[in-house]
């Protein structure tokens, strides 16, 4: 990336005077985060403002000075935790040269004014890095104009500084909000110089996140704390099968029931309407419905996975071809086979899925924890018969996401009772809801063959994936369905000469949806395994063997073409973590260290876990170390926290907790039979970033698929055995020590 | 539907509510404080806990017939202007993520600094080993109890 970077006009929309009282400034972008996606070849080279000639222009952020030197951001994308009410405003005001105690964060109500505003994917810091710098930038060259001018000097003779533009050569200064009315009149200016980042002062910086003072006093309004006047409040009964439909319901006694207004059916089921979320949860218990549960009620966990061995007993989809993996493993000096297998997983955020839906005849407002607006307002339009132009959605906080709340399955519900019943309605669902009616981490199956040659190098590579894929979820004829699902295998770096990946999708009835890192969250676990198992097959250290495989600055691209994977950074991640770890010091007896890692979300990290096994077969996970490359760090404690909260997501994933089916529904009802990972077990977690000057990269989701296979993978070191199927059952580490 | 008088945050109101109806329903839908969260619905991950005459109680499967004349205290009535010294070593710890779980967190970590000043991390896990935190801030929560317990701010 250049350093100092030209932003062009044609990136500005409007300078727009409010009412008097300062600046506000729409900045549009040339839409160069989407042709970065589409180019693939060498986004990080591109220029912003040269590419994306293509793409339409649309604003997608705004910012405002007022005539107090306030500066209030809003943020595009939603806040779940992952810290863009920090994030997106410092580089803002980085450019601006704001005085950060004077910036007030908002949360962007949804308009296309906005741009994308689709939270996921790890991409809110990648994509709207440069859009957040022109727009800071912009409107720091207005105030610099606006001062020079009453000065009547030239600009060049000025510089901006912690809210204030000060003449250089005199050392006077006037504060943003005393040049708020007169920057507003300057003419838009062509040609904005994005700062050289060795000035930058706020970005790269540990700053406190602006969201606390509200989440430790209970201020922050999520969307089940949604209260709007005359709401009604609404509990949904729903087939407990999936595919299932409801047939008849008999609703007079949910009728009596205590506050209950009314008894909806609605397109998935049934709705109890009342004064309050008790009384709807008491008359939806006194509800009859009748079910057709339709062909899904054969389905089981034990089904699936038959179904999933028969996949993986032919051949797949090839997925990445190179040489003759079959030839090279039947010439190998040793072979080693292996399969791993991974459940569904639900996503169980805190905030049980809700929302609060208000249908009129002509407009429809809809307040809840969207992730992805855009499918939010295409569902939304088709359940209210409304245009799209009609309907204003309002981001609250959210209560987690982690991919779940990207389906707008729970706003499209509120839509339907609101418009059946005629008042603004709130839909809350319980835990066992929540864990039931989920869109789950698909299962999956992976079939690895492996041969080493004489010295234990590896010459072939056979991965065979069968998963329950998200695509056939939405449409059953989907043409690739190995799309989506076979990231992090299609494009492993390790130097072998022959290699196979092929990838089969098994049906299932069961939905299928977006959890925190995808398809890596399973890829990751059989890959970084089974690289564990060929090092120990060669005798050597799999710390070792993994660097000496990603040996010279090779590019490994990606199936799909659009992800550069570079050789170079996963192995200084590697190297970070070990020593970061003490790998290859002395540990106590019955302890034992794992490695992993994985290019996911362009960003680069590894791991190493620390664990024992007692006499009794009980696993401690003691310390997981990351290093992590995700380019330029915007905020350094922001990405320790996303990587200390990836370490718990996966290690609750692969030591705590599993969806199983039964009879084509959720065999789990609550946090009792689908375990969390609780402060007791938490290990001690350092995160160690590689300093970069690259441009920023995913945090959300890079730091889960590692867990799985450093923490098995220390398993192996500290007792000798491998455990390939997710998650640790009771008995699996029985009289290992 | 019957009438209890209830001091909650010191202030004393009357609400109407079916005797089963659990705290944390009238203090969410009746009363607007909306800070004690709704998880589990059966006290397996915390996230509603409030104070009842000091002690941390799960108000999700607690009725407010049992609310009797105690004192409730919840997250807004912590403390004013957020300066009781959890909440100032939360936001020095920079403890939340999605935060959804964190009033719960803190109601039950003051009823154990109330009890124990000097809590050990085998204090703090015996008491929020019963919590659930989905984003994994657990670390932070237990740095953000002890800095608590020697004052609190940064």
């Amino acid at each position: 990336m250049s350093a100092v970077t030209k932003v062009s006009r044609r990136d500005f929309l409007a300078i727009v005077p409010t009412a008097g009282a300062g600046l506000l400034l729409g900045v549009r972008l040339g839409g160069d985060a989407v042709a970065a996606e589409a180019a693939g070849s060498n986004p990080a080279g591109a220029a912003p403002g040269t590419a994306g000639a293509a793409a339409t222009f649309a604003p997608n952020a705004f910012l405002q000075i007022d005539t107090r030197g306030d500066v209030t951001i809003w943020a595009s994308k939603s806040e779940m935790g992952q810290g863009v009410r920090t994030a997106l405003p410092m580089i803002v005001a980085d450019e601006l040269d704001a005085d950060w105690s004077r910036v007030r964060v908002e949360q962007a109500w949804v308009d296309a004014k906005f741009g994308d505003q689709d939270t996921g994917g790890s991409g809110s810091i990648r994509t709207k890095f440069e859009p957040m710098r022109k727009a800071g930038a912009t409107a720091r060259a207005m105030f610099v104009a606006a001062a020079a001018k009453s000065w009547s000097v030239p600009p060049s003779a000025c510089r901006a500084e912690k809210g204030r533009v000060i003449h250089i050569p005199s050392g006077r200064g006037i504060p943003y909000g005393d040049l708020a009315v007169r920057a507003a009149a300057q003419p838009v200016p062509q040609n904005v110089l994005l700062k050289d980042p060795r000035d930058f002062k706020i970005i790269g910086k540990t700053l406190p996140r602006t969201d606390t003072p509200s989440k430790v006093d209970g201020s922050a309004v999520y969307g089940i704390d949604v209260k709007v006047p005359g709401m009604l409040y609404a509990a949904v009964s729903r087939c407990p099968v999936f595919g299932g439909r409801m047939k008849s319901f008999e609703g007079t006694k949910a009728k009596a029931s205590p506050g209950v207004k009314a008894v909806v059916p609605i397109s998935n089921g049934v709705a109890v309407v009342a004064d309050s979320t008790w009384h709807a949860f008491k008359g939806r218990e006194a509800l009859t419905v009748e079910w057709n549960e339709g062909p899904g009620a054969a389905e089981s966990t034990e089904s699936c996975a038959r179904q999933m061995a028969d996949l993986a007993g032919k051949p797949g989809r090839p997925v990445r071809t190179e040489g003759d993996a079959a030839a090279a493993l039947a010439k190998a000096a040793k072979k080693l086979e292996a399969v791993y297998e991974l459940p569904f997983q639900a996503h169980a955020t805190m905030e049980p899925q809700n929302a609060t839906a208000f249908v009129q005849k002509d407009r429809c407002e809809v307040w809840a924890p969207f992730q992805t607006p855009s499918w939010a307002l295409e569902d939304i339009a088709r359940a209210s018969g409304l245009p799209q132009s009609a309907i204003t959605l309002r981001i609250t906080h959210l209560g987690g996401g982690f991919g779940r709340r990207i389906n707008p399955d729970y706003a499209v519900e509120a839509v339907e009772i609101s418009k059946a019943v005629g008042a603004p309605v709130k839909t809350t669902w319980t835990r066992t809801e929540d864990l039931q009616h989920d869109f789950y981490r698909p299962a999956s199956r992976h079939s690895m063959a492996g041969g080493l040659n004489a010295a234990g190098k590896p010459v072939s590579w056979h991965h065979r994936i069968v998963s329950t894929a998200i695509q056939t979820f939405y449409d059953p004829d989907a043409k690739n369905p190995e799309e989506g699902e076979t990231g992090g295998a299609d494009d492993v770096p390790y130097a072998i000469p022959n290699m196979r990946v092929e990838y089969a999708a098994a049906k299932s009835v069961v939905p299928r949806g977006y959890w925190r890192s995808v398809e890596n969250s399973f890829n990751a676990f059989a890959v970084e395994c089974f690289v564990d198992e060929m090092a120990a097959a060669a005798f050597q250290d799999p710390c070792r063997y993994r660097l000496d495989l990603l040996a010279g600055d090779r590019k490994v691209r990606s199936a799909g073409g659009h992800l550069v994977l570079e050789t170079a950074r996963l192995r200084a991640c590697i190297e970070l973590a070990a020593e970061k770890a003490g790998w290859g010091t002395p540990l106590p007896k019955g302890r034992g260290r794992g490695i992993a890692a994985h290019f996911s979300y362009r960003s680069y990290c590894a791991q190493v876990a620390e664990v024992s096994v007692d006499g009794s077969g009980n696993l401690k996970v003691h310390r997981v170390v990351s290093a992590v490359d995700c380019g330029r760090a915007v905020n350094p404690g922001i990405i320790a926290a996303q990587m200390e909260g990836g370490v718990v997501f996966g290690l609750t994933s692969c030591l705590k907790s599993g969806i199983t089916i039964d009879k084509g529904r959720v065999t789990q009802t609550n946090f009792d039979d689908y375990e969390m990972l609780r402060i007791d077990e938490m290990p001690q977690v350092e995160t160690h970033i590689v300093p970069s000057s690259e441009p920023p990269t995913g945090v959300g989701e890079p730091g889960v698929p590692v867990v799985a296979p450093s923490v098995f993978n220390a398993i192996f070191a500290a007792t000798g055995k491998r455990i390939r199927r997710l998650p640790l059952q009771a008995g699996d580490l029985a009289g290992t020590s | 539907m019957a009438s209890f008088n209830i001091t909650i945050n010191g202030r004393k109101s009357t609400v109407e509510a079916d005797p089963d109806t659990p705290i944390l329903w009238v203090l969410r839908d009746s009363l607007g404080l909306t800070g004690t969260k709704f998880g589990c619905g059966a006290s397996l991950c915390g996230a509603c806990t409030i104070h009842v005459d000091g002690k941390a109680v799960r108000s999700c499967v607690t009725p407010i017939s049992d609310a009797g004349d105690k004192k409730i205290t919840t997250i807004e009535g912590l403390s004013a202007n957020r300066s009781h010294p959890l909440q100032q070593a939360w936001v020095a710890e920079d403890v939340p993520q999605c935060g959804y779980c964190q009033s719960g967190m803190i109601m039950t970590a003051a009823a154990l600094l109330a009890e124990k000043p000097k809590p050990t991390d085998e204090d703090i896990d015996a008491v929020l080993g019963t919590h659930i935190c989905r984003c994994g801030t657990y670390q932070r929560i237990r740095q953000a109890v002890h800095r608590a317990a020697k004052g609190g701010a940064r």
